[in-house]
């Protein structure tokens, strides 16, 4: 059932520019990847040399009867060669590894800033999966690449051209030769370049899928077991986690085939190479001594070129990490505070919305309007109650007061000022909220409830807005559970029932003491007599509290001083309850409940509208 | 160790022997049970190995070969030595290569095998778990077993099975290449194990407690960011991005902490075994080099030897990897063992028994129920509901309504006591048969990604577009369908993000009327929908309900205009039970309710 939403492979982005885009995050640890580097090199220069001295011994020093002290000399620079490789491989670690995985850990510690400051336009269309698998899997991959990959790309890339020069410089035939076997592998190269890059970005983009498709089998598994769907579930797991395990092995095929051409042509080559060579020797244009050399690098350079390979596809597979990492990096985050916030003259309390148009970005055009034309003013201190059919839009205004999205057109005021001239975190100081999900987290019922609380308020202070908040919302469960208020819940504590839920948002909301509060049909899992115990506190606490309620019931309406009729994006009407009952027949259909008779009548006609 | 330990003691670090000897040995076994399967592969995958190690030890071989047979056969006027020789090395060269491509296919093969393997298995029996245990293991923690724990284990095999196969027999074979040429340079060789091993073995030790804690702090990392990531509105409304920001940042902090400790760990056993291996070299030199001086080698075999034993060190740096994979594999087997080890404490019957035509009677007898070990929440109660029958139960938050509704969903079993449907126990019932035959519908209404009509497909999977339709209808919900961008086909996004609580509501009604159950279950089904849309819900009920048993929870009491009968439940006991009309005439709890409820109305 979960579909792909592919973030879809954009035309291909150059791998130099996607690498340009790491330099704030490398430029300050450069000069230790720089020292790593030399330390590599400086490894693999002496793991050349090793061979180097061997061949040079073997030449002059071990033909003749010489003495025992020259072995030693040789001896004793082949042990010092080797304990230099191995010191210049400590450090390279040394020098790398911390710095790598800091770029890495600052990566993901801006991502995930990032993420959080993104709109929530933003959040509904990505999966927490997909974003999860770009934030651990993508940018582990980037930390090994900086720390292993690019450098050892680097390193081999040198080393063999080295090897190259040094075999040209013991036979010129045999180095051209072993030069020309590198056209075909360019070749091949540049293929594989393309078709592993996008297999990389398929299975990297599968396995966020996959994890996505991982959350939502968690999140839902009331639901999947109420209905008795694991199975289907699991179906759709499976054919999910096939296509991925399709994609891995195609890309094993391609980086299969790749390598059979690194590793089988330069061979051929020096097979090639062998017999022109001794037959040289055997002309005596060449020494044995030099022959020995010339194989003796194809040896050691055998294995940096096999490593290229496979380092180049490392680096296709970081490449398109960092394209999905950068791609969630760019999105724009279009609900920011301005440059120059204003401060409103007076906190009034005042909320007002002229004019105001909401559609969905990627809807706009498709569909009617959610929100078309909107005006409303709801005065300071005022109770007012939104009401409306379901899919009328009152959520959806709700949500444009404390700028969770951002008004189409028109203008959303708070204290007289438009929302977007506040300063984003004093705009949400302002406002206290309760949805109709109530979002916990995962720490004790007393954080929770505290979470908006004014600040520089003293300890006596703080508790005695938690009893009050909790008196209000009725939610004195709390201190009859084991840890009283102290008792943790959220993701990763005890987890309460939709009623107990609800009543601890409403008290957060409560407790941040807001001039401006919107509650989302607070009341909603509660049952009557708690319902009607909340509503009697809660008026006397709104006193004073611009409130908008979304209102499902004729009790929430209680709660308010006037109430405003949405319907068909616009307001419809604003009144009394009892004004509004008895002028308005949408209102009476919306909020009344009937006889049993005329319901009969009303619901074809009404809707089926 | 008689109890399996399960995912108890996950976030411990520091284990005691018998606790550590416990998980070790059930990470090895699901490693083992993983890697069964592939044996006939890995046999294949080995033989590819040996035959391409073979042709690649051979070709350090022809050369000493070349210099010092062919070279003189040569100008003694031998040239088609020369040909042989020149040709084996080509053949040898293309055998390497055609036989490493093989290989890395093969072994692919090999990891995404187990590696799909696990997953299905993981996914499977996360979904098998009863609710109990998803109540109190966080949805953060599975989805990090299911992420970046089965990661560690396809780092393994990406790199390790290949790589460790090619290894080793790459340095048997070159083991066996300089006993041939030189069996006393052979024995020196060998000797370099001792100090190899005692390097490994002191990796070992360090490093398995610091993939341990490796594995508890990166799945605080995944939880706290999937919590954000799934819970933003509310981040965003209470201005907790600062606060967050500095949380996540620490638990980056100490999962970059800790991955700079075993990298380090990593960075001396690494270097460690280049130094050993470049330190035999130069003792074969010393020892070789003599015995050149004093002519009993010979400079061709003098030269093979270097170049072998400078060879048979480089695997090592593989091996090093593998191993330090494996440990860290090991360390998140060890979770995902532990889950896999918990057992669903809602069995599936061995034998389960089925019902011919289901007519949806309920009966509890001498039931009693309390959550795991938990002090007992609903004592010994009997209740019958005859089939067809719309039963309403009303009580206050917490009383005892819910629980009633997750019995009959046989979310939780009873801890003793009877419940049937139609006379068998339900508990005998194949999880299949119960769920076509008993659905239900709660109040946190959660939408898949995918399209309306997916969703609502979910009640009945194979339903057609017309059947989704009768069924959104139904139950009032066509028209705000059709009024959405794409209508049916509107995507839904992530937790439905722009379908209200509402909407939600209503499309998981039309789920439960697609999948038109014997007896369904409400629990706080309708409480975020206006009056007209859950006036036509009921309408729709009526409808549905005509033959269905119907178990219903709101705090509505509209709902109970259409019940034959009310349950009151008040501290885990069914206080009143009747008709509304009886219970209203009684003057009891619902009485009141029903008077505090009709006040509230207009």
């Amino acid at each position: 059932m979960a579909r792909r939403k592919n973030a879809g492979n954009q035309e291909a982005i150059p791998l130099s520019t996607t690498l340009k885009r790491l330099k704030p995050f490398v430029a300050p640890v450069l000069p230790r990847l720089i020292g790593g580097f030399f330390c590599a090199l400086g490894a693999g220069i002496v793991a050349l040399a090793i061979p180097q001295v061997l061949a040079k011994l073997v030449n002059e020093v071990l033909h003749y009867n010489g003495a025992s002290g020259e072995v030693w000399f040789a001896v004793s620079i082949i042990a010092a060669l080797g304990f230099l490789e191995a010191l210049l491989i400590f450090l390279r670690r040394q020098f790398v590894l911390k710095p790598a995985a800091g770029v890495e850990t600052d990566m993901r510690i801006h991502f995930y800033q990032h993420l959080q400051r993104l709109p929530v336009s933003f959040h509904e269309r990505w999966g927490s999966g997909q974003l999860l698998s770009r934030s651990m899997s993508d940018l582990s991959l980037l930390r090994r690449w900086l720390a292993f990959g690019a450098m050892m790309l680097i390193v081999d890339t040198v080393t063999v051209i080295t090897g190259l020069t040094l075999m040209f410089f013991h036979s010129w035939i045999l180095g051209l030769l072993f030069l020309l076997g590198s056209i075909p592998i360019a070749i091949k190269a540049y293929h594989f370049r393309n078709d592993f890059r996008a297999a990389s970005r398929l299975s990297q983009d599968q396995a966020g899928d996959l994890a996505t498709a991982v959350e939502e089998s968690v999140h839902g598994i009331r639901v999947i077991k109420a209905f008795g769907r694991g199975r289907d579930m699991y179906e759709g797991f499976n054919a999910q986690a096939k296509s991925l395990q399709e994609t891995e092995l195609s890309k094993a095929r391609t980086l299969a085939s790749f390598l059979l051409t690194v590793v089988a042509v330069p061979e051929v080559i020096l097979g090639i190479g062998l017999v022109i060579g001794i037959a040289q020797v055997a002309a005596g244009t060449l020494s044995v001594g030099s022959l020995v050399a010339f194989f003796a690098i194809a040896a050691v350079i055998a294995i940096p070129v096999e490593a290229m390979g496979m380092l180049l596809g490392m680096t296709l597979s970081t490449k398109t990490a960092l394209d999905r990492h950068f791609e969630v990096m760019d999105a724009v985050n279009d609900i920011t505070s301005p440059d120059s916030p204003a401060t409103p003259g007076e906190f009034t309390g005042a909320v007002e919305l002229e004019h105001v148009r909401f559609s969905y970005p990627d809807e706009a055009g498709r569909a009617r309007p959610i929100l078309a034309d909107i005006n409303l003013e709801i005065r300071p201190g005022e109770t007012m109650a939104l009401v409306g059919i379901t899919g009328s839009g009152k959520s959806t205004l709700l949500n444009l007061v404390p700028r969770l999205h951002d008004a189409t057109a028109g203008t959303v005021k708070v204290h007289g000022m438009d929302v977007r001239d506040w300063d984003l975190e004093k705009l949400r100081t302002e406002i206290a909220v309760a949805f109709e999900d109530t979002t916990l987290f995962s720490t004790t019922i007393r954080e929770n409830v505290l979470m908006g609380a004014p600040a520089g308020l003293d300890e006596q202070q703080r508790e005695a807005l938690l009893a009050e908040a909790l008196d209000v919302a009725q939610a004195q469960f709390a201190y009859s559970l084991a840890d009283g208020v102290e008792t943790l819940i959220g993701e990763e504590g005890l987890s309460l029932s939709g009623g107990q839920r609800q009543r601890i948002a409403l008290a957060r909301a409560i407790a941040a003491q807001p001039r401006v509060l919107v509650l989302d049909d607070p009341l909603s899992a509660l049952d009557v007599r708690t319902e009607e115990a909340v509503t009697q506190r809660l008026r006397a606490v709104l006193e004073g509290t611009t409130t908008l309620v979304v209102a499902h019931r004729p009790s929430t309406v209680m709660l308010a001083d006037r109430v405003a009729l949405l319907r068909d994006g616009r307001i419809d009407a604003v009144g009394s309850h009892a004004h509004l009952l008895s002028t308005n027949e949408h209102y009476r259909y919306v909020i009344a409940s009937l006889d049993d008779d005329e319901q009969e009548s009303q619901i074809p006609s009404e809707v089926n509208r | 160790m008689s109890q399996p330990l399960g995912v108890a003691n996950e976030d411990a670090i520091k284990l005691t022997g018998a606790e550590r000897k416990a998980v070790r040995q059930r990470s090895f076994r699901l490693l083992a049970a993983l890697a069964l399967p592939q044996k006939k592969m890995f046999a294949l995958t080995v033989l590819l190995v040996l035959v391409s190690n073979a042709a690649r030890v051979a070709l350090p071989l022809l050369i000493a070969f070349a210099i010092d047979s062919t070279l003189p056969a040569v100008r003694e006027g031998n040239w088609a030595a020369l040909g042989l020789t020149g040709g084996a090395y080509i053949l040898c060269a293309v055998t390497a290569g055609v036989m490493l491509s093989w290989y890395i296919n093969a072994a692919a093969r090999i990891s995404q095998a187990m590696l799909l393997d696990l997953r299905l298995r993981v996914f499977r029996h996360t979904q098998r778990l009863s609710l109990e245990f998803h109540e109190s293991y966080t949805s953060g923690r599975i989805i990090s077993r299911q992420t970046s724990d089965l990661e560690t284990l396809r780092e393994l095999l990406d790199q390790g099975v290949s790589e460790l196969a090619s290894s080793c027999v790459f340095i048997v074979f070159t083991l066996a290449s300089i006993f041939m040429l030189d069996w006393q340079s052979g024995i020196i060789v060998c000797f370099a194990a001792i100090p190899v091993t005692g390097l490994f073995y002191w990796y070992q030790s360090r490093s398995e407690v610091l993939y341990r804690e490796s594995r508890v702090v990166s799945a605080k990392v995944i939880s706290t960011f999937v919590e954000t990531m799934t819970g933003i509105r509310a981040v965003k409304a209470f201005r907790r991005e600062k606060a967050n920001d500095q949380n996540y940042a620490d638990l980056a902090e100490q999962y970059r902490a800790n991955n700079v400790k075993s990298f380090n760990l990593f960075g001396i056993l690494q270097p460690g075994l280049v130094l050993l291996g470049n330190l035999t070299v130069a003792g074969l030199l010393a020892f070789g080099g003599f015995r050149i001086l004093d002519g009993t080698m010979q400079v061709g075999v003098m030269v093979a030897l270097l170049l072998a034993s400078k060879r048979i060190f480089q695997p090592m740096d593989e091996i090093a990897m593998f191993y330090s994979s494996l440990q860290s594999a090991t360390a998140a087997l060890e979770k995902v063992s532990g889950l896999l080890e918990e057992e669903p404490t809602v069995k599936e019957p061995p034998a389960p028994r089925s019902i011919e035509q289901v007519r949806g009677e309920l009966a509890f007898k001498d039931a009693v129920f309390g959550y795991g070990d938990g002090p007992v929440i609903m004592d010994r109660f009997d209740l019958s509901i005859p089939a067809g029958q719309t039963v309403a139960v009303v009580g206050q938050t917490g009383a005892g309504k819910s629980t009633l509704a997750k019995l009959i969903a046989r979310f939780y079993d009873l801890r003793s006591g009877s419940l049937t449907l139609d006379g068998v126990a339900i508990k005998d019932l194949s999880n299949e048969q119960l769920r076509r035959h008993v659905v239900m519908v709660t109040q946190e209404a959660f939408l898949f990604s995918g399209s309306v009509a997916e969703n609502i497909a979910l009640g009945r999977p194979g339903a057609s577009l017309q059947e989704i339709q009768d069924a959104a209808k139904a139950v009032g919900a066509h028209q705000f369908i059709l009024d959405l961008p794409d209508g049916y086909d509107t995507d839904v996004n992530k937790r439905g993000g722009r379908v209200s609580a509402g909407q939600r509501q209503l499309i998981s009604f039309a789920r439960a009327f697609l999948a038109d159950p014997a007896v369904l279950i409400l629990d706080e089904a309708t409480s975020s929908l206006d009056i007209p849309s859950e006036r036509a819900v009921q309408h729709g009920l009526q409808t549905l309900l005509g033959n269905r048993t119907a178990l219903i929870i709101a705090h509505r009491l509209s709902t109970v205009q259409i019940a034959d009968r009310v349950l009151v439940v008040h501290g885990g006991k069914i206080v009143e039970d009747g008709s509304p009309q009886q219970l209203i005439a009684d003057g009891g709890r619902f009485a009141a309710l029903h008077k505090a409820w009709q006040d509230s109305l207009v």
